[in-house]
């Protein structure tokens, strides 16, 4: 059996990240909690005394037989990365860094998943178990170091993208993958209809397509999988090659789409597959950047956010505003909850956090 | 051990007169069809957990989310508990009646509402069969990937409240990994959208919640599913070993060699001989055990990995390595897997199907605890296991006729999912807890951790009225039944009454 590999910068420090949260709780002080800062962007801003996971650190089990690591919260997501890699393994979910300090903590908290997505899973899919400070500053484990799982309500999965508003991550187990043992990407020319005509057709096929992105002209594709099969679908798609650093440059948003000289504030569009191009006046086919073979869409427009999410509303969708990355462009980054279902978010809150001490504020003002 | 709803430990119910309830429900939703006369509820008695059985209050079965609405809104008033059943195949008692509860049967929502082949999803009603959606999906190349072993006769409404999973979920995950988006109705006869067509929605992730929450929750009255592309190949080889524990190494190897299976099960001694027997699936009668190993996808890749794992077993000292030579052979390889519970049931008048999971790593001590306990106990045991995700399936051979021997297979069963819990596994991997294994939820819990449980319940459902005793124990049931963890030799909420 493999040896959990161990750095010299590891450490345990829940007890001490609990007697904070449980003070907290009892002075009824609002707490802002922090990983590796690099997500700040993604959501409304929090009013409160900063709680560090930094320090608390490691890798706790990784045996790559079993294709699940245990992870503290505070550990840099690169040092995760690097140690699956020197096992030929990754996550499933290519999670975007956005920041070189950027920790697994604040990958499960934010729940962003990259260009892999619609065809391995989300963060959320690859989440077992968790151990979670709740608000009376106690340590409690969900979940576990195991593929399946079902005792009790699955509290791992609902703390993913809940930005640490219904308690504080302190450990997360995921299962990983193998590296596929090929790749090739591909860059097409082509209009964005034919390009999302072709995509419903592939999609109905059982094609090693794992990445799929169409901007400026010209459909962007990845194929993964045994050597044979990645060659042979090279060969029918035709088109250009393309360098696999397109599909980091697409998930870290360093593209020349992202740039920080435009003014103009970024969305995110979330639609189902196959959604035609939303009709948005003044948007321009260069203003869009479809991702995950459409269903993730990135938006440059001054457009104002009732437009922009009502549109996307109607194809059955949601809108996400991130702002300019110079400050939110949005008071409310997030597309309002229905009534009904704000109501429940409410009573899960106050059910989990009555004080209100985790990150309030952070997904909407009254959670 | 009576796993029955009992007051004193679960909680008290309160006491209302069942022609009062019918009277009540009857004028409030005149076309609603309520089952009351005793022949009438004898059918719905119990789920797939059949050792117990309780006559309902009564049996509601409504043909509209009108129906549905009103009669929440009117259990509610009355303070009468709900108990949702959709197909009645679980094996955990998720669907057990309540005496003193109505039983709201979803079954007559069995339309599969519309399949896109373009966006790839299927939007169903509750009643819908699992295996009905790949048939449906069939013709455009598509399927929908969870497929419990019940799959003929169990419904997606099901599927979704005890998050079910099958032979294929190291690949192709549980229910939570491929159900987009349902449809609720509250407790106060409210509908919410949980989850979205797209492939994420804003807010809390409720959806994931939602699923495997046993009915506890809310009443899910509509599912949009994923459907995936039916892989161009798949190939079955079979191993067999002289040895257990060389087939639990094997199963590591295949997955150390970058290989992820499709479908990758063990089988033990006495339910190859069972399913052998029952199927003649062509399986080796004299090995210890055998792996099956599914690999599926573009038929270039699957003919090297099928050589990969050839080379794999061959190292690992399997005895004899066969390939299906075509689909139908392929079938009748999986048929002997499929049918090892009745197969098993042919062998015993009856037997009891424990659902642990384990890390992999500790398949041989769990084994050799099992054939431990087996022993100790006097009863035959036969071991079917989910191999590639660490999902057991001991299959206990008892006899309920024999005065006491229910209860011996049961208490060798809790024994089973301790020892599972111990190597750092749980209870249940994919048929839920329901009543069935509510007090080794105790053993799997810290009490805290079941108190943040029943705060998540007291969220949706504050007057406990959905699915009552299910899932989730009382603090009081654990301290009755010891397993409960002491910390600093305290008992915790030293405040509860300890009866």
């Amino acid at each position: 059996m493999a040896q959990t590999p161990h750095q010299a910068t590891d450490q345990d420090i829940s007890d001490a990240l609990g007697e904070r949260v449980r003070r907290a709780t009892a002075e009824g002080r609002p707490l802002r909690i922090v990983g590796g800062d690099t997500k700040a962007f993604y959501g409304r801003p929090v009013e409160g005394e900063a709680l560090s996971t930094r320090e608390h650190r490691g890798i706790t089990y990784y045996d790559p037989v079993e294709l699940i690591v245990s992870v503290r919260s505070g550990t840099p997501l690169a040092e995760l990365e690097a140690t699956l890699a020197d096992n030929g393994q990754m996550l499933g979910c290519e999670p975007p860094h956005l920041g070189a300090d950027a920790s697994v903590g604040g990958m499960v908290a934010t729940g962003l998943s990259g260009p892999r997505r619609p065809w391995a899973g989300s963060v959320r899919d690859f989440v077992l178990g968790t151990r979670v400070i709740t608000h009376e500053g106690h340590e409690q484990r969900f979940g576990g170091e195991v593929m399946k799982n079902v005792a009790g309500y699955d509290l791992s999965r609902l703390m993913v993208g809940a930005q640490g508003t219904l308690g504080m991550i302190t450990e997360v187990s995921l299962k990983v993958l193998p590296k596929p043992g090929a790749s090739q990407s591909l860059r097409l020319e082509m209009p964005l209809p034919d390009a999302q005509a072709k995509l419903a057709e592939w999609g109905r096929q059982p094609l090693p397509i794992t990445a799929a992105a169409w901007h400026a002209g010209a459909l962007h594709l990845r194929l993964e999988g045994g050597p044979s099969s990645v060659a042979a679908t090279r060969e029918r798609l035709g088109g250009d090659s393309l360098d696999d650093d397109f599909w980091t440059a697409l998930r870290e948003q360093t593209l020349a789409f992202f740039s920080r000289e435009d003014a103009r504030p970024l969305w995110r569009l979330s639609l189902p597959h196959n959604t035609p191009s939303v009709a948005l006046a003044g948007v321009e086919e260069a203003d869009v950047l479809h991702d995950w073979a459409g269903t993730q869409r990135w938006l440059r427009s001054d457009l104002d956010a009732d437009t922009i999410r009502e549109a996307c509303a109607r194809a059955g969708g949601h809108a996400t505003c991130l702002g300019t990355r110079q400050g939110p462009g949005q008071a409310d980054p997030f597309m309002p909850l229905e009534p009904v279902v704000a109501k429940y978010h409410r009573n899960l809150k106050a059910q989990l956090d009555p004080k209100g001490i985790f990150n309030p504020g952070r997904l909407y003002a009254e959670l | 051990m009576n796993i029955l709803y009992d007051e004193r430990l679960d909680g008290e119910l309160p006491d209302i007169d069942k022609s009062d309830v019918l009277a009540d429900l009857q004028q409030a939703a005149p076309g609603l069809t309520l089952l009351h006369r005793e022949e009438d509820l004898r059918p719905f008695e119990c789920d797939g957990l059949s050792a117990y059985r309780v006559l309902p209050m009564l049996v509601a079965l409504p043909e509209t989310l009108e129906q549905v609405e009103t009669l929440m809104k009117r259990c509610r008033a009355l303070g009468v508990p709900v108990v949702t059943r959709g197909a009645g195949t679980g094996l955990s008692g998720g669907a057990l009646p309540l005496e003193k509860g109505v039983l709201l049967v979803m079954s007559r929502f069995n339309r599969i509402l519309d399949v896109d082949p373009d966006a790839r999803i299927a939007r169903l009603q509750p009643g819908v069969r699992n295996l009905a959606i790949s048939e449906a999906a069939a013709p455009y190349g598509l399927y929908y990937a969870p497929d419990p072993s019940s799959q003929i006769a169990c419904s997606i409404g099901g599927n979704v409240a005890e998050n079910a999973g099958g032979v294929h979920c190291l690949k192709y995950g549980l229910t939570v990994h491929n159900v987009m988006k349902v449809e609720v109705i509250t407790i106060e006869g409210e509908r919410m959208t949980l989850g979205s067509e797209a492939l994420d929605a804003p807010g809390l992730d409720l959806l994931a919640l939602f699923t495997g929450s046993e009915g506890m929750l809310g009443v899910v009255t509509e599912i949009t599913v994923k459907l995936l592309p039916k892989p161009e190949t798949a190939k079955v080889l079979m191993a067999s070993f002289d040895d257990v524990e060389k087939a639990g190494r094997a199963v590591g190897d295949i997955i150390a060699a970058g290989i992820v299976p499709g479908g990758l099960e063990m089988m033990d001694k006495l339910a190859i001989r069972a399913a052998e027997d029952f199927v003649k699936a062509g399986y080796p009668v004299e090995a210890e055990a055998i792996l099956l190993c599914e690999l599926d996808g573009v038929e270039a890749d699957v003919d090297d990995d099928c050589a990969t794992v050839r080379a794999v077993l061959e190292q690992a000292g399997a005895t004899g390595i066969q390939q299906a030579r075509d689909d139908a052979e392929r079938a009748t390889f999986w048929a002997g897997r499929k049918n090892a519970f009745p197969a098993v049931g042919r062998m015993s008048p009856d037997y009891y199907c424990m659902d642990g999971t384990i890390p992999r790593r500790e398949l041989p001590r769990v084994l050799k605890g099992i054939a431990d306990f087996s022993e100790a106990y006097g009863l035959q045991v036969a071991n079917v296991f989910h191999a590639g995700d660490g999902n057991m399936h001991p299959l206990i051979l008892f006899d309920a006729n024999r005065p006491g021997e229910l209860e011996q297979a049961e208490e060798l069963g809790g024994k089973i999912l301790e020892l599972c819990v111990e190597v750092g596994g749980s209870i249940t991997g994919e048929h839920g807890v329901g009543r069935e294994k509510i007090n080794q939820m105790c053993a799997q819990f810290k009490p805290g951790e079941l108190d943040t449980f029943h705060a998540v319940k007291a969220a949706f459902d504050p007057q406990r009225l959905l699915n009552p005793g299910k899932n989730i124990p009382t603090l009081a049931r654990c301290a009755e039944f010891g397993a409960m963890h002491v910390h600093n030799n305290e008992l915790p909420h030293p405040e509860l009454p300890r009866f």
